[in-house]
C-alpha cells in the first residue's frame, strides 16, 4: 500500500464510465417492463440504441469530429436506451427513428455536442413524437406474454390501422384522465377500468426503476437533490389536489407508482448537462419539475407530463443558476466582490 | 450595378425581411403551414407594401416628423383594409382561414420599417421598386416555408389551391405520400424549426460565396519564422 501526501482527492469518475453506469441501472427497470410488456420493450431499446449511435457517427462526421473518442462516451447510446425506454412497447423503426434524430442531432449535436445542449436530448425526442404521433404515442398494449402475437409487423410498421387498435390499450394514467368528469374516482375503479393486473404492472416497474436509481445514488453518480426534491413536491402537490376533491385526482400514490414518475425522477431529471448545477439549484429544479407533473396530470391536456415538465425546468436552468450561486467559505456573499481578486 | 438591381438584391436576399431584418415573423410562422395560406398572405402583404411604401413617399413632404409613425400606419391600415376586402370579395374561403392574420399584416413591422427607413425618404419610383422587392422577398420566403411544412407535415403540395385560383385549381395537388402525418410541421413549432433552417441556409450560401471570393492569401515562408537569431538566407 502506498502512501499518499494530501490533499487525498479521489479521481472524477469519467463521462464514459458515468454514462455505462446509468446504462446499467437501467436494466432492472427494463427487465421489469419486458416482462410485463413483451419482447417490445427491448426492440424498442435495441432499435433506438441503433439509431442513435448511427445518427452520432453521422453528425460527428459532417461536423468533422473524431467518431470514435465521443462515441465511446456513451451517451448517444444512454440517449437511445433512455428514449426507448419511454417509448410504447414495440413501437415501429421510424417512429423510433424520428426521436432519435430529433433527439441526437436536433437537440444534442446542433447545440455543439455532449455538454452544450440546453435540453435533455431524449425527452426533445419523446415529446416531439408525443406532438406528432398521438396515435402511436397512445397505443400501450396491455400487459401481455413475453411475446406477443403480431410483434414483428408491429416493429415493422406493416400493421393495419384496424389491427393496431385491436392491439390498443391505455396506461392507468390514460384511463384515469378520460374517464370524464361525471364518473367519480370509486365508481372508475369500482368498474375495474384496466385489465387484471395492470396497476400491479405499473407499480413493479416503479419499484425496478427505483432500484436502480438508489444504485446510482449510491455510487455518487447522481445526487439525490433532485429526485427528492421531485417526488416530495409530486407527492406534497398531488395531497394537496387529493384532500381537496378525493372523487375527481388521483391519490399520491397513484401518481407516484404511474406513469414514468420514477423512470423521470432518477433517469430525466438528473442529467447532468440540462439539469441544475448548485444544491440548493437541483433542489429547485427538482421541486419544479414536479409541481408542473402534478399541475399537468390534473388540471392539462396530457395524461403524464414528466417530457413537458422537465424540459420546461430545462428552460429554468439558467436563471435557477444565477439565483443558486453556493457562498465560497469565508465570503459573506455568494459573489463576493470582483475588485477584491484583481490585482 | 445600378440603383433598380440593388434594390431587388436588397428586398430578395442580402437584406430579406424574412431572414435577415427577422421583421414580420408573427404571420411568417402562423400561416406558413400549406402553400395556399403562404401565398394568400404573401400577396396580400405584398399589395400593402408596394400601395404604402408608393403613397408614402408621394406624402412624404407634406407628413411633419413628429407625427410621421401615425400618418405611416393610417396608409398602411388603409391598404389593408383594401386588401382584406379584395380577398373577402375573390377568395372567402381563404379570408376565413387566414381570419385574423390579415387586419395584422397593419402590425407588420416589415411594412412600418420599410415606410420609415426608405420610402420616406426616397422619390416614388425608387419606393415602388423597393416595397415591391421587399414584398417578393418576404412572399417568397413565406411560400418556401409554406412548402416545406406542407411536404414534410402531411405529404402535400399544392393542397386546397382552389381557394385562391378558383375551381380551375382543383386537381392542383400534388399528393406524394399518401396517409401520411407529421403534426410537428403543422404545428407552430415546425414553424420556429423551419425559419431556423432557412436562416441557417442562407448563411451558409452566403459563407460559401465569400470564401470563394476571397483571394487566398499564404505568406512567404520567411515571414512565420518569429524566433530567428542570425540572418535568413
Amino acid at each position: 500500500m502506498s502512501m499518499m501526501h494530501a490533499p487525498q482527492l479521489g479521481k472524477a469518475p469519467s463521462t464514459a464510465h458515468v454514462m455505462r453506469w446509468v446504462i446499467a441501472a437501467t436494466l432492472p427497470g427494463l427487465a421489469v417492463m419486458t416482462l410485463y410488456f413483451g419482447l417490445g420493450i427491448l426492440s424498442n431499446v435495441l432499435i433506438a440504441a441503433l439509431w442513435a449511435v448511427a445518427a452520432e457517427a453521422l453528425v460527428l462526421r459532417l461536423r468533422h469530429r473524431p467518431i470514435w473518442p465521443t462515441l465511446n462516451d456513451s451517451s448517444a447510446l444512454l440517449t437511445g436506451v433512455l428514449l426507448g425506454a419511454s417509448l410504447p412497447p414495440a413501437s415501429p423503426w421510424w417512429l423510433i427513428g424520428v426521436g432519435v434524430i430529433a433527439a441526437v442531432v436536433v437537440a444534442k449535436q446542433l447545440y455543439g455536442g455532449l455538454g452544450h445542449n440546453p435540453f435533455n436530448p431524449a425527452m426533445v425526442g419523446y415529446a416531439l413524437l408525443l406532438v406528432s404521433f398521438p396515435t402511436h404515442m397512445t397505443l400501450w398494449a396491455p400487459p401481455q406474454s413475453l411475446w406477443p402475437d403480431s410483434l414483428w409487423p408491429q416493429i415493422m410498421g406493416t400493421l393495419t390501422t384496424s389491427a393496431l387498435d385491436g392491439l390498443s390499450g391505455a396506461t392507468p394514467l390514460d384511463a384515469f384522465k378520460h374517464k370524464g368528469d361525471a364518473v367519480l374516482a370509486s365508481e372508475f375503479w369500482a368498474s375495474s377500468p384496466l385489465p387484471d393486473g395492470t396497476l400491479n404492472a405499473w407499480r413493479n416497474i416503479a419499484l425496478a426503476w427505483l432500484a436502480g436509481g438508489v444504485v446510482l445514488i449510491a455510487k455518487r453518480l447522481i445526487s439525490w437533490h433532485i429526485p427528492v426534491a421531485m417526488l416530495g413536491s409530486m407527492m406534497l402537490l398531488s395531497a394537496l389536489f387529493y384532500a381537496n376533491d378525493t372523487s375527481h385526482f388521483g391519490s399520491p400514490l397513484f401518481h407516484l407508482v404511474t406513469g414514468a414518475t420514477l423512470f423521470g425522477a432518477f433517469f430525466i431529471a438528473t442529467d447532468p448537462v440540462s439539469a441544475a448545477t448548485s444544491r440548493q439549484g437541483k433542489l429547485l429544479y427538482g421541486a419544479g419539475i414536479g409541481v408542473l407533473v402534478i399541475l399537468i396530470r390534473n388540471l392539462g391536456g396530457y395524461p403524464d407530463a414528466v417530457a413537458f415538465a422537465v424540459l420546461l425546468m430545462n428552460l429554468c436552468v439558467p436563471l435557477l443558476d444565477i439565483v443558486s450561486v453556493p457562498r465560497p467559505v469565508g465570503q459573506a456573499t455568494a459573489r463576493p466582490d470582483e475588485r477584491k481578486s484583481a490585482p | 450595378m445600378s440603383q433598380w438591381t440593388q434594390l431587388a438584391r436588397e428586398g430578395l436576399w442580402t437584406n430579406n425581411p424574412a431572414l435577415v431584418q427577422l421583421l414580420g415573423l408573427c404571420p411568417l410562422l402562423a400561416v406558413s403551414a400549406t402553400v395556399v395560406n403562404a401565398l394568400g398572405l404573401a400577396l396580400a402583404t405584398l399589395l400593402v407594401l408596394v400601395g404604402a411604401s408608393t403613397t408614402i413617399s408621394l406624402i412624404r413632404h407634406q407628413v411633419p416628423s413628429a407625427v410621421r409613425l401615425p400618418a405611416f400606419v393610417m396608409v398602411i391600415a388603409a391598404f389593408v383594409t383594401c386588401a382584406e376586402q379584395l380577398m373577402a370579395a375573390f377568395a372567402y374561403s381563404l379570408y376565413q382561414i387566414l381570419g385574423i392574420f390579415i387586419p395584422l399584416i397593419v402590425t407588420n413591422c416589415a411594412i412600418l420599417g420599410r415606410a420609415d427607413a426608405f420610402a420616406s425618404r426616397q422619390p416614388v419610383l425608387p419606393a415602388a421598386i423597393d416595397g415591391l422587392m421587399m414584398g417578393l422577398g418576404f412572399g417568397a420566403v413565406l411560400v418556401l416555408m409554406g412548402a416545406i411544412r406542407e411536404l414534410v407535415g402531411q405529404g402535400t403540395l399544392f393542397s386546397d389551391m382552389a381557394l385562391l385560383f378558383g375551381p380551375v385549381a382543383a386537381h392542383w395537388q400534388i399528393t406524394l405520400v399518401a396517409d401520411y402525418q407529421f403534426l410537428f410541421f403543422i404545428l407552430p413549432p415546425g414553424a420556429f424549426f423551419v425559419a431556423g433552417l432557412l436562416i441557417a441556409l442562407k448563411n451558409v450560401l452566403d459563407q460559401r460565396r465569400a470564401a470563394r471570393a476571397q483571394p487566398v492569401n499564404i505568406a512567404p515562408r520567411a515571414e512565420r519564422r518569429v524566433r530567428v537569431t542570425g540572418t535568413i538566407k
